[in-house]
């Protein structure tokens, strides 16, 4: 693709991006929030792991790592479908999607991107740097979010992360699309929200849930939302395996928005629009 | 019309209302109980692993989880009003209308929608009441029920009490302040754990500012019949939930206070 070819999408990327900074107070709560919630977890996974009994792949300090990167980068989880979309879709102004002279499904992508990345960028920094540089000063170490152990498990876990976003657009692209045939999305909102959290690892870390369920865990594709690179980032998947998670989100991300263009076309075709 | 009256008729209304689109409820109902029940399977795969939580077992935790989820699926059912108060009342300066009513304002809020939604989540914590039941070797007489009943009692009105402290907050700051989701949502997930496994801060924050272990650790260790590791005196086990209604009544002078204060946004 030519640069001009990209440009509107880059356009509608930016323009989102910095309206979605504007919501400071929100994320503001939304820190706090998270912060909260990721201590509680923290406190119980520590008494399990202090019963002594049983025995997991993971290690207590990995497991509350896992945590953290889990609550500071919670804004890129493709938990719902877009408010203004659902809008769009009630008052009928989704018929002026038509009249733009881009691909709709990249159009709604590049919103989707942006979307989730300006509400992470402004909530992870402040949750990361509190919870590792600031719990080491206060004592809190045995708490805290640990470095990575080396730097090819740094540039690895970045590279996944990039890979994050790009699943968690194709998913929310999706969401988005089955707006248009059932308006409201609530229905859509309350069954992905549910499998999202358990299958991405944000209710406990997918390598504490039993050993028998652990390869379809893996390669189901809400793993590569928060499992696959949290793992990379302490090196529990390291090489071949960080290799081959990185693969598995890029595999995902690729066949659902192959998904999500297909539908798109199908549905734009045959759209009926709300008048009034 | 007797207070009681009222709010019937304020609640049948509201049902009615929702009923209007009845796919929208089940819908609603159905994603409650999903992204609730999705926590519980955590605490089962967490116990599958590791077998148990320091001294306490899975039948016993999900008592704790089941009772706490109970209370505030009921809490939040009824406190819709307060709720929304920051951008639906004060902002838009509809609370005017509320104050020309002769009737007081908490009831005319508490009346404004009856969430019947929130059952999704008040069959889930039914549904784990049921699991520990099951679990736990216990006989279930009248103390325990009593009990139970009364620790879930106290339950629905300290959350209500923490819902009406929020709502109090906007007549200075007009808007919502959603970080007081920290204490309803975090104050959950924090009750669903035995409070002995937090930091020693975290136990006294929760007996004595805000007292959710009052209305859900210590009545619960008194069902089971154990000591309290903590070391709560065997009395204070059956009065604690209590503390539940004092706390809704500390926020409803709250917000009386906070009342005299409102100056209307106008418009």
């Amino acid at each position: 693709m030519s640069v001009t070819l990209v440009r509107p999408y880059l356009a509608i990327f930016a323009a989102r991006f910095l309206m979605m900074l504007q919501y400071r107070a929100a994320a503001l709560a939304g820190i706090a929030t998270q912060f909260w919630f990721g201590a509680i977890m923290i406190m119980a996974l520590s008494a399990f792991y202090a019963s002594g009994r049983g025995s997991a792949s993971i290690t207590l300090a990995e497991a509350i790592t896992y945590t953290w990167l889990g609550q500071a980068f919670l804004g890129l989880l493709p938990w719902n479908v877009d408010p203004e979309i659902a809008v769009m879709m009630r008052t009928g102004n989704v018929a002026y999607e038509r009249l733009r002279p881009v691909d709709t499904y990249f159009y709604w992508f590049a919103r989707a991107m942006a979307w989730r990345a300006a509400a992470t960028l402004v909530r992870s920094m402040p949750l990361l740097i509190m919870t590792s540089a600031v719990f080491e000063l206060a004592g809190l170490g045995d708490w805290s979010l640990r470095p990575p152990p080396s730097f090819e498990a740094l540039a690895l876990f970045v590279l996944s992360m990039v890979a994050v976003v790009l699943l968690s657009s194709a998913i929310t692209t999706l969401l988005n699309i089955s707006v248009v045939w059932t308006i409201s999305g609530q229905g859509i909102n309350v069954i992905t929200n549910s499998l999202v959290i358990i299958l991405s690892g944000m209710v406990i870390p997918l390598p504490l849930f039993p050993d028998w369920a652990q390869r379809a865990l893996f390669v189901q594709p809400f793993a590569g939302l928060v499992d696959i690179p949290n793992r990379i980032y302490f090196a529990n998947l390291s090489g071949g395996e960080a290799l081959a998670g990185i693969a598995l989100q890029i595999a995902w991300t690729l066949a659902l928005m192959a998904l999500g263009h297909l539908l798109m076309t199908h549905t734009m075709r045959r759209i009926q629009v709300q008048g009034g | 019309m007797g207070t009681l009256r009222l709010y019937g008729r304020y609640a049948a209304a509201s049902i009615k209302g929702q009923m209007q689109y009845p796919a929208s409820f089940v819908l609603l109902s159905i994603g409650q109980f999903l992204t609730t029940i999705v926590e519980f399977i955590g605490i089962w795969a967490l116990f599958g692993r590791f077998q148990s939580l320091g001294d306490w077992s899975l039948g016993q935790v999900a008592l704790f989880y089941g009772t706490v989820n109970i209370s505030f699926a009921l809490a939040d059912m009824i406190s819709r009003g307060f709720d929304v108060f920051g951008p639906q009342f004060v902002k838009s300066g509809d609370f005017d209308r509320l104050l020309l009513r002769p009737r007081a304002t908490a009831l005319q809020l508490l009346g404004y929608e009856l969430r019947l939604t929130r059952l999704g989540r008040f069959l889930q914590g039914t549904l784990v009441v049921g699991i520990a039941m099951g679990l736990l070797d216990q006989s279930w007489g009248l103390r325990e029920i009593a009990l139970l009943l009364f620790a879930i009692a106290g339950g629905v009105a300290l959350f209500l009490g923490l819902v009406v402290l929020q709502a109090t907050l906007a007549f200075w700051t007009v808007e919502s302040l959603e970080v007081a989701n920290t204490l309803t949502y975090g104050g959950v997930t924090a009750a669903q754990y035995p409070m002995e496994i937090y930091s020693e801060w975290l136990q006294e924050f929760f007996t004595f500012v805000v007292p959710l272990s009052c209305v859900a650790y210590f009545p619960i260790v008194g069902i089971l019949g154990i000591n309290d590791p903590l070391g709560a005196p065997a009395w204070f086990l059956y009065v604690s939930p209590l503390f539940g209604f004092v706390f809704l009544g500390i926020s409803l002078m709250t917000w009386r206070l906070g009342e005299r204060h409102y100056t209307s946004t106008g418009s």
